[in-house]
């Protein structure tokens, strides 16, 4: 199902979008299997069903400008040009990770390509995400700032403040919700006052719309509009991607509350199979062809996992480094 | 013959020399800003940043929406993305407001990015009590912060320490909380003209004795002065050591004048029960235990908010008498 959007993109751009969702979706699957096997510490978010709101997004950034995620945000990082291997040895908790063992799965950051980490907190990221987009004004470079967020956060003060911050200061940020209908454990119904969360936007004088999160396509054409317009001076944005994730709130499927049916719904709008769609149409890739990338890719993400599970773990001297800079 | 003044000083209060170092360093650093509410165009509700508007113009100081959550995320992004930001959360008391990014995310950030990122940023908040502004708008909450690791902690007593401690924390490539006293705010001192740094995890001797030592932090050290005075006449010297910096904690200072008394008294003006107090004495009886001739005593506001009524307050407040008695204590036993 996609709109006349797809015709600005490239066949480029398409094929590096599905890749980089093909990518997010076996690191997901994997991490997933590993945790289930109790070879990551931790807890983990898995992102898989949501693959087309990160990259839609984040192919209408440059390196150089600047996200905030959430709790479930390997598909941010990957998206956004994230190192798979780096990110599966952090997640393990080794030396090699990206944060050298000290942050894991919900810390996950590369400030380099400009990921300000995803966040522990539903709420922590947006009051951040202002201040990178203060930031980017100030500096005159052109450069915006993403704050991924979920529905859950929408309910949280900090978002709000975030938001009227933005837009009194005409600040260059876009608010991305993902809206996949679960805050955690419990309906977005019976957690917002409203279901339409694009509505908010109004209440701050900013933009807002929903488009179907599970379109990169979609996600893209909205995305490219709200990055522009950040960029031309004029203003934030809010943009609602209606979506959902395959798996539980955290780990897999075990203890899963949402009803089959809705399960079942939404995996028949496998973002990838959207995609896919759109590349056989445009005869820009076959079945066999993205068959072959997903191989492909599979093989990376293994090469990454071989990596994190070979790499050593942090010293224990290294315990008390980097809580200040020196 | 005219002296020259070697260090250059003259008089100012305690909040224009914070006023002075915040101007002088935006006049160096262009990556410095300054936000928070009521900050430009009314110069700040406490006066610290009057004349800067007129300055260094809007884009360099900037009046928020009383949103304290955004303040504190505003200073947290910018500082990652290469900016120093100066903000204030006006009163100590509102830290409360936006916890949350100060202790879950600004105190944690470098640390959980395996040092990738350092948040060069400093927060003012005025704290403290004796202004009949009750409970919500009169606490000196500083053991809420030096408990976090990843924040640093300065609370000057002294107009001079006020522009060298904030000059030092602005430069401080970490998350540094200067916290002001309310009633310093208008003591005046000498100041050094010009650049003045004080260093960061440094105390200083205030006043020498030989009979015990008193760790008086913010406007307690103009207590402990008062009290000092009088416990003279009795014949009792006290030295007061002034911390300045709670973290980093210069605990060497702190030991090396308990070694010479044997007796020592911490004082602060926050509640006692789980203040700060409670670590330097539990420090000096770690570091410095055969050196003690007695056991080492707090001082601190008892367990209840701050009450409103000026009689209550009153009550509440440590003061001269109080210091001037637990010392009696203390030395005759």
């Amino acid at each position: 199902m996609t709109t006349g959007a797809a015709e600005t993109l490239d066949s480029e751009q398409l094929l590096y979008m599905f890749r980089r969702m093909v990518t997010i979706r076996e690191f997901e699957e994997a991490a997933g299997r590993l945790a289930e096997q109790a070879r990551i510490p931790g807890a983990v978010h898995l992102y898989a069903g949501e693959e087309a709101v990160a990259v839609g997004v984040c192919s209408a950034l440059e390196a150089s400008d600047a996200i905030t995620s959430t709790h479930r945000g390997h598909g941010h990082c990957i998206a956004k040009g994230g190192d798979v291997r780096l990110m599966f040895a952090e997640l393990l908790g080794k030396a090699t990770g990206y944060n050298h063992g000290k942050g894991g799965s919900m810390h996950i950051a590369d400030v380099e390509i400009g990921i300000l980490g995803a966040n522990g907190i539903v709420g922590g990221g947006p009051p951040i995400a202002i201040g990178a987009a203060f930031a980017a004004k100030y500096q005159k470079q052109g450069g915006v700032a993403v704050c991924f967020s979920g529905d859950g956060s929408t309910n949280e003060g900090t978002w709000h403040e975030a938001m009227n911050f933005a837009a009194l200061f005409k600040l260059p940020a876009i608010f991305v919700v993902e809206n996949n209908h679960w805050g955690e454990f419990t309906r977005q119904e019976a957690q917002g006052a409203i279901a339409q969360l694009s509505l908010r936007a109004a209440s701050y004088g900013m933009p807002g719309v929903t488009v179907d999160g599970q379109d990169v396509v979609a996600v893209h054409a909205a995305a490219r509009e709200a990055v522009d317009r950040a960029r031309r001076g004029e203003g934030p944005s809010l943009i609602e991607c209606d979506t959902y994730r395959f798996y539980n709130h955290t780990g897999m499927s075990e203890g899963d509350p949402r009803p089959r049916e809705e399960r079942e719904r939404w995996r028949a709008r496998d973002p990838l199979a959207i995609v896919r769609g759109v590349l056989e149409q445009r005869a820009i890739l076959s079945g066999a062809g993205a068959d072959r990338v997903v191989e492909e890719v599979r093989r990376e993400i293994e090469e990454a996992v071989r990596f994190a599970e070979s790499s050593p773990e942090p010293d224990p001297a290294d315990l008390l480094t980097d809580v200040y800079t020196v | 013959m005219t002296t020259a003044t070697p260090t250059g000083t003259r008089e100012l209060t305690y909040l224009r020399a914070i006023n002075e170092a915040i101007m002088l360093e935006m006049e160096r650093d262009p990556r410095v800003f300054i936000a928070g509410i009521d900050l430009a165009a009314r110069g700040d509700v406490f006066g610290t940043t009057a004349g800067i508007l007129p300055r260094f113009g809007p884009d360099r100081i900037i009046d928020t929406p009383i949103s304290e959550n955004a303040i504190a995320g505003l200073a947290i992004g910018a500082a990652a993305r290469g900016l120093r930001p100066v903000v204030s959360l006006m009163f100590m008391d509102f830290i409360g407001v936006c916890y949350d990014q100060i202790l879950n995310q600004m105190a944690k950030m470098k640390y959980m990015f395996g040092g990738k990122v350092s948040l060069p940023l400093t927060v003012l908040v005025n704290a403290g009590a004796g202004s009949s502004m009750a409970a919500q708008h009169s606490q000196s909450l500083e053991a809420l912060l030096c408990h976090i690791p990843g924040l640093k902690v300065v609370m000057p007593s002294m107009a001079d320490d006020a522009k060298g401690l904030m000059t030092a924390a602005m430069r401080d490539d970490n998350p540094v909380f200067v916290v002001l006293h309310k009633r310093c705010a208008r003591l005046a001192g000498a100041v050094p003209e010009g650049e003045y740094v004080v260093p960061l995890g440094k105390a200083t001797v205030v006043r020498e004795g030989r009979d015990a030592t008193v760790i008086a932090t913010a406007y307690m050290v103009h207590e402990a002065l008062r009290a000092a005075e009088r416990l003279a006449a009795r014949g009792i010297e006290i030295e007061i050591v002034d911390p300045r910096s709670l973290s980093p904690l210069d605990t060497q200072t702190l030991v090396a004048s308990v070694q010479k008394t044997h007796r020592v008294l911490t004082v602060q003006e926050a509640v006692e029960f789980g203040g700060f107090g409670g670590e330097i004495t539990a420090q000096i009886a770690q570091h410095a235990f055969d050196y003690l001739d007695a056991p080492p005593l707090r001082l601190g506001a008892p367990f209840s908010p701050v009450p409103y009524s000026p009689v209550l307050e009153r009550e509440w407040l440590v003061n001269a008498e109080r210091i001037h008695d637990a010392v009696v204590s203390l030395v005759e036993g």
